[in-house]
């Protein structure tokens, strides 16, 4: 068997390569962005005729895979833990609908918020939509379970929810590959009406899965995953789910095998393996990254004297991913640590490139807006959020992606003028342009900056699809053509860009500046790689 | 056999080649290996770490715990310092001297430079100068993985095939200038005792 070391999020795109995959449909988000590109990089000659292309955002990127699974072919979608708020309508009806060819659903969480703007745990989606959930404790283990995850899917015709955290999907591993699986044929469902949701089909479907979700609680392919390992203690059992499993084995050491240890990894559970544990111990410690959703739900059904310890009675705290010093402090271990940090090292927050085009959009927004005074800019997730940082302190909102947009609609209509908007190519097309189209329907008076740097930047510089069509889409959705303004922000064009932006701020409508140059970070890339064809 | 390393920088200094070298040279050492790195926001100019982990047994987390760090690799001297919880006692700390300065408060570099005296066992060098002696004016970062490497318990050679098979898509004379740094690293090391 080939050995190879990959990043967990590798390990699950070459998984997916192995198990036959035929499409793959991602927007990127930190920390999920690597199995697509890992998947873009893959070699035609070896997995051939794959669809690899980013999606608009995570909600076309699903509803694209459904249309996959569909026409019978296995298909993967990645993509944030907050990319799955976008993707839910899709999400949550393709339960309902169910599937054809095996679909994976991947969401990558972010607990202690390292890239995002919450910590939202993935796993409440899993039985929001009642379809298995996937979590597993190490790169190896998420390598073998996407090959059962996609045959779970076509076993119970079901999307399968696949939830890693930001340490599994950054972390490094080897890994053993298996021989790789042929993709499927092209065969469309047996009953033609199965995606067809009216509510007289969607009441007979929803009752389906009902009943499937509580058969999954003993599918051998979910039970696997869930191993309760029996040690001799009584005073206390430990539950961990996912990687909070190498964080206990990690502080327990050598006495790791005196705990009876339930190891969760794949949802939903029966009850029967939960009173295994609590049968023998007096006290329960769970174990879990993200929210306590273990842990609530032995709260909600046990009362019966056992003490269950968690992230609910302060024994590990409730915000925040784990790691070995928290997991050894909720054991009642010694704690080691090295020295303190010596006071005189400094912050080092994150900050704009040298040479970034944002950064002289910003320096001719806070000139052009000066004389409005504070709270005029709404801004959105990208790069250019660094803008709320000194020396520009220029944003006053970022919240989801596209809302930037939006709410400058929401404060025009309330009185505020003037009333800016400050959003990235990618997330404009992401989810800018419906707002844009109803600042346009009412003639809102707003201007909209679309800081245009050819690229998805944050995430490491994917292909944006906004590339070449912000002034086309602007003029579509109804955007009047002398109000659409295309700028260079650079240190040279710093006084006419002021005086373009005043001008706009002036105009009771909908205005868009365009602010395009390249991303710094992409460009030194292309030039080299230019370089070293030469 | 137990090394567990912590890499530090600045985004975009090169900490994840130095990770990647390391972890190639594992692999063909048939060591077990976990190394979590940091992607995203944090890459655009803030402060940046990697965890790696080897071991002759599986390793269970992908962090270090604190006071368990045997080595800090880090390419910039302040950036040093902020690992110091993780270090155990008798851990080294290998650090580049040139600072990378992005902040308006950044601390006078002789006070670092103090601080980082009083750590028991540390190597500072000037990385950027030597690997511009060595004609390689690109590969600090490989500078100081040459420096660490006598404390990472694997044969030299492993680490020069693995800058081989990393950069050799680069072309031949990335590579020779990657291992003119590594030698010129590990001379600045030579003679110290483990």
């Amino acid at each position: 068997m080939e050995k190879v070391l990959l990043l967990g999020d590798e390990a699950i795109a070459q998984a997916a390569l192995d198990a036959g995959l035929s499409g793959m449909y991602a927007y990127p988000g930190t920390p999920s962005t690597e199995i697509m590109e890992y998947i873009q990089s893959s070699e035609e000659n070896s997995y051939p005729g794959i669809h690899k292309e980013w999606s608009s955002n995570e909600k076309t990127a699903i509803e694209s895979a459904l249309g996959m699974s569909y026409a019978g072919k296995r298909a993967m979608v990645a993509m944030k833990h907050v990319g799955l708020n976008v993707a839910a309508d899709g999400f949550i009806n393709s339960a309902i609908t169910g599937v054809n060819g095996g679909l994976i659903i991947v969401s990558a969480d972010d607990p202690s918020m390292h890239s995002s703007q919450n910590e939202q745990d993935s796993r409440f989606y899993g039985k929001f939509a009642l379809v298995p959930c996937f979590e597993p404790s190490n790169q190896q283990e998420a390598y073998d379970m996407v090959f059962d995850a996609f045959e779970l899917s076509e076993k119970y015709k079901l999307p399968v929810l696949f939830r890693i955290t930001t340490r599994m999907a950054h972390s490094r591993a080897t890994i053993n590959l298996r021989p790789s699986l042929p993709q499927k044929k092209l065969f469309l469902p047996a009953d033609p009406l199965q995606f067809v949701l009216l509510p007289a089909i969607a009441r007979k479907r929803y009752k389906t899965l009902l009943s499937s979700y509580e058969s999954l609680r003993y599918d051998p392919l979910i039970s696997k995953y869930n191993i309760f390992t029996g040690g001799n203690k009584h005073d206390l059992g430990i539950i961990a789910c996912g990687i909070a499993n190498n964080y206990f084995l990690e502080s327990a050491g050598e006495s790791a095998g005196e705990f009876p240890l339930l190891k969760i990894s794949a949802y939903p559970f029966p009850k029967e393996i939960i009173k295994e544990i609590t049968g023998r111990c007096n006290e329960v410690l769970i174990l879990e990254e993200g929210a306590p959703v273990v842990e609530e739900a032995l709260r909600g059904i046990l009362d019966e004297g056992i003490k269950i310890r968690g992230r609910l009675d302060g024994t590990v705290p409730r915000d925040g991913e784990l790691n070995p010093a928290i997991v050894a402090k909720a054991m009642g271990f010694p704690l080691s640590f090295g020295q303190e940090v010596p006071s005189l090292v400094k912050m080092r927050p994150p900050s704009f490139c040298e040479g970034c085009g944002h950064a002289d959009m910003f320096s001719a927004l806070t000139e052009a807006i000066k004389p409005f005074g504070q709270g005029h800019v709404f801004s959105d997730i990208g790069c250019y959020t660094l803008g709320a940082l000194p020396p520009y302190s220029a944003i006053n909102s970022c919240v989801d992606m596209g809302a930037s947009v939006t709410m400058a609609i929401g404060a025009s209509d309330a009185g505020l003028f003037p009333s800016v908007a400050v959003i990235g190519d990618s997330t404009f097309t992401h989810s800018g342009m419906t707002g844009l189209l109803d600042a346009v329907v009412k003639n809102s008076p707003v201007t909209i900056i679309i800081s245009d740097n050819s690229t998805t930047g944050m995430t490491g510089g994917q292909k944006s699809n906004a590339t070449g069509r912000l002034e086309q889409i602007c003029s579509g959705i109804g955007v009047q053509s002398e109000h659409i303004r295309v700028i260079t922000p650079l240190r040279k064009n710093y006084t006419e860009n002021v005086r373009i932006m005043k001008e706009e701020f002036d105009y009771k409508g909908v205005s868009v500046i365009i602010a395009s140059r390249e991303c710094i970070q992409t460009a030194i890339r292309r030039k080299r790689s230019e370089n070293s064809i030469e | 056999m137990k090394n567990d390393i912590i890499l530090s920088g600045v985004g975009g200094q090169g900490i994840l080649s130095i990770a990647a070298t390391i972890g190639l040279a594992a692999v063909s050492n048939d060591l077990f290996i976990k190394q979590s790195e940091v992607h995203g926001m944090s890459q655009r100019g803030g402060d940046v770490q990697s965890h790696l982990r080897l071991s002759d047994k599986p390793v269970s987390s992908d962090l270090i715990p604190f006071g368990k760090a045997d080595l800090i690799i880090s390419v910039e001297p302040m950036e040093s310092l902020r690992y110091l919880p993780w270090l155990s006692d008798n851990g080294w700390l290998v650090t580049n001297s040139n600072p990378f300065i992005n902040i308006p408060d950044y601390p006078p570099l002789d006070e670092i430079l103090e601080e980082i005296k009083k750590i028991r066992n540390h190597i500072i060098i000037d990385a950027d100068g030597i690997a511009k002696e060595a004609g390689s004016p690109r590969s600090g970062n490989i500078v100081i993985l040459g420096a660490a490497s006598p404390f990472i318990e694997m044969p030299f050679e492993s680490l020069e095939k693995a800058l081989k098979k990393l950069f050799g898509k680069k072309g031949n004379h990335v590579v020779e200038d990657n291992l003119n740094a590594l030698h010129a690293g590990r001379e600045c090391s030579a003679g110290i005792r483990i």
